[in-house]
């Protein structure tokens, strides 16, 4: 069973390798041959695989037989390498998975580790709206990366540099908050690292007023565009029952115009008190998933704007639980240079108090210990269920830490959504699974 | 190809971790007096009902439907219920689960494996996490088996969503999945040898020398666990 997984490979009679400018003689060749099957290996580096995703293509003219999708080639080890790290430190390594929605993995892992600690309750309202205000903010830039590629992919470019303007402002807002635009290690177990700047509001308040004049843009240039919709109408079709069986969530799901968020159905961070709409739509199609996309953007700035007026009435509030045992000690502060450490603590630490100090010192380099115990905790991230499993022994590192990432588990449905297609749909339909390979491989 | 496993007796048990001794870091003198203590780290959890609704409806189908996994393990923990299955009826439990009016686990979200190497005959688990969408809830079946005969039935058959999850447990944890239709490697490459997630697996690196002093690799360095 192990060993003969290679003895139906049939040796290719003749090898094309495309660089570039040799089409007409890779087609004249074929032509001439008169040959029904040719294998197309897209990928690994192929600019509309949405990274390093290769795509093994078997081909009769033009449609497509067979897919298979591969993946691996940005498997970095973050599980393993999370067995090493510390619970804190170990955001600094999921936050690299899905790299368009740093704050999603986040999110679950702390989650996943509140609850182990049982401290779910004791989180900060506070910290829990700054998580919800980052979260939706990144929902809002990877939906914008997943319309924007996906259009580029069709030729639609201009889709990409407006969506890439109005998430560079976003970026900026990260920045703003937690010192960097993307791989942020902001939230952590117990809370978030700070709280918002000042002129923090400001800001983002101004970033609200962007988004709702620039939102209208992508549905003006797409909704009702022809080209647009010849090509994404119809293509990559998913029935609700297709979904069930490869375990499908999201935007794909939500195509079929079943209503299933785990922000409504599950909620966590105090989803079940904001105002918002689960998005539907029921072409089953990547045009459905686009127009999905394209609202939730603006239900996600609602539930900004309502976390707005709830920073508002909690100002001063803290923004990490009460518990030193658990709580990062350092309140870290915006310099003029960048992020740094709060003068406040340092002279706190170093002129004043040695316990203060020696705590410090234990929490950073040891870091705490978490009971016992294994949770599985899921987030509804931009592309669907996003779930952490962590394992701990008691100890001050997770014991086995697992994620499972949409993306890997949406990619396998690429040959059901493809094949009997064209070839020119495989792009469509890979951009409206919207993987990121930094996720899918971890 | 189930019924070639050996049935597991007796009853699986919580998976013990480790034992640990001292209290403090290890790898380094302990000045402590604390030296000798030893501990037996184990999985928590409330194996008897009544854990709560649904918890107790779902075991109680679970158990009329699967009479096998009546006085098997079972723990409910923070909130969420893990049932153990035999390895050999792991095929029929899952059918169960998704088929099941009562139970309907439409999706399994997750396959993953955890190596516990101090349990001996019950090395490598895989943890299945299914989530019923109909009754808006979430369970976790776990399968144990030893490390020398590291193979467990496939669940594809019921819920192909399986597929890559199995194969990523064989890449990372070599636990043969019998009866998938393609398991090979999936994150590491082809000719890749051994199974990186074990704990047995080095993570590697090379220690650092930085200003004279050298920081040891990372899985070299003192740990508090």
């Amino acid at each position: 069973m192990s060993t003969d997984y290679f003895k139906g490979d049939v040796e290719a009679d003749r090898v094309y390798l495309a660089q570039g400018g040799d089409w007409s003689e890779i087609a004249a060749s074929q032509a001439e041959r008169g040959d029904e099957t040719i294998v197309v290996n897209m990928g690994p580096q192929h600019p509309s695989t949405h990274g390093v995703l290769r795509l093994i293509l078997e081909m009769d003219g033009e449609t497509v037989t067979h897919i298979r999708p591969g993946i691996g080639f940005l498997h970095t080890g973050i599980e393993k390498n999370m067995e090493y790290k510390t619970w804190t430190q170990g955001v600094a390594f999921c936050t690299r998975m899905d790299y368009v929605a740093p704050l999603f993995n986040e999110a679950v892992y702390c989650l996943a580790v509140e609850k182990l600690l049982g401290i779910t309750d004791d989180i900060p309202e506070r910290a829990s709206i700054i998580r919800v205000l980052m979260m939706e903010l990144n929902r809002i830039a990877s939906h914008l990366v997943a319309m924007g590629t996906g259009g580029m992919e069709i030729g639609a470019l201009t889709v990409m540099t407006i969506a890439f303007r109005e998430r560079e402002l976003i970026l900026d807002f990260f920045e703003a908050i937690s010192g960097t635009r993307m791989n942020h290690a902001f939230i952590r177990p117990g809370g978030v690292a700070n709280d918002v700047p000042e002129g923090g509001i400001e800001q983002l308040r101004s970033l609200v007023a962007w988004l709702k004049k620039h939102l209208p843009e992508y549905a003006t240039f797409c909704n009702e565009n022809p080209i647009f919709k010849l090509r994404m109408q119809g293509i990559a079709k998913l029935d609700l029952t297709a979904c069930m069986m490869m375990g499908i969530t999201g935007p794909i799901l939500r195509s079929t115009g079943y209503e299933w968020d785990l922000r409504k159905s599950q909620p966590y961070c105090g989803y079940e008190t904001y105002e918002f709409d689960v998005v539907t739509w029921d072409t089953q199609d990547a045009y459905g998933r686009f127009r999905i996309r394209l609202q939730e953007c603006w239900e996600s700035l609602k539930i900004v704007e309502q976390c707005i007026d709830r920073l508002e009435k909690t100002q001063g509030q803290p923004v990490m639980v009460g518990d030193k045992k658990i709580a990062w000690p350092a309140s870290l502060a915006l310099g003029p240079d960048g992020q740094g450490n709060s003068f406040e603590h340092v002279r706190h630490i170093m002129g004043e108090s040695m316990e203060a100090l020696i705590h410090h010192f234990k929490i950073v380099t040891e870091g705490f210990k978490v009971p016992v115990g294994q949770v599985y905790q899921a987030v509804e991230s931009p592309k669907g269920e996003l779930g952490c499993t962590v394992v701990s022994d008691g100890g001050t590192r997770p014991y086995r830490a697992h994620f499972r990432d949409p993306g890997f588990n949406h990619l396998q449905s690429v040959p059901l959504m493809c094949e009997g297609g064209m070839i020119s749909d495989v792009v469509v339909a890979v951009a409206s699974i919207d993987p990121v390979l930094g996720g899918v491989d971890r | 190809m189930s019924d070639e496993l050996t049935p597991q007796t007796p009853a699986p048990v919580a998976p013990v971790f480790e034992t640990k001794k001292g209290m403090w870091s290890r790898g380094s003198g302990d000045t402590s007096g604390y030296g000798n203590i030893e501990r037996r780290v184990a999985m928590p959890g409330q194996t008897a009902g009544p854990f709560g609704q649904p918890w107790d409806a779902v075991h109680a189908r679970a158990t009329e439907l699967l009479p096998f996994l009546d006085g098997g393990l079972v723990l409910f923990d923070r909130g969420e219920l893990t049932i153990f299955v035999p390895r050999e009826r792991i095929q029929e439990a899952v059918r169960a689960f998704r088929d099941d009016a009562h139970l309907r686990f439409e999706i399994c979200v997750s396959v993953s494996g955890v190596h516990y190497p101090q349990q001996t005959g019950a090395e490598l688990h895989v943890v299945y996490h299914l989530l019923s969408i109909t009754h808006n809830r979430r369970v976790r079946l776990e399968v144990t088996c030893p490390e020398g005969d590291a193979h467990v039935p496939s669940i594809v058959a019921t819920y192909p969503m399986a597929d890559w999850h199995e194969r990523e447990t064989w890449d990372m944890f070599g636990i043969e999945f019998d009866g998938h239709p393609g398991l090979t490697r999936i994150l590491m490459p082809d000719d890749w040898v051994g199974h990186p997630q074990r704990k047995d697996y080095p993570l590697g690196g090379v220690d650092i020398q930085y200003k004279g002093a050298t920081v040891p690799a990372p899985d070299q360095r003192r740990t508090y666990n």
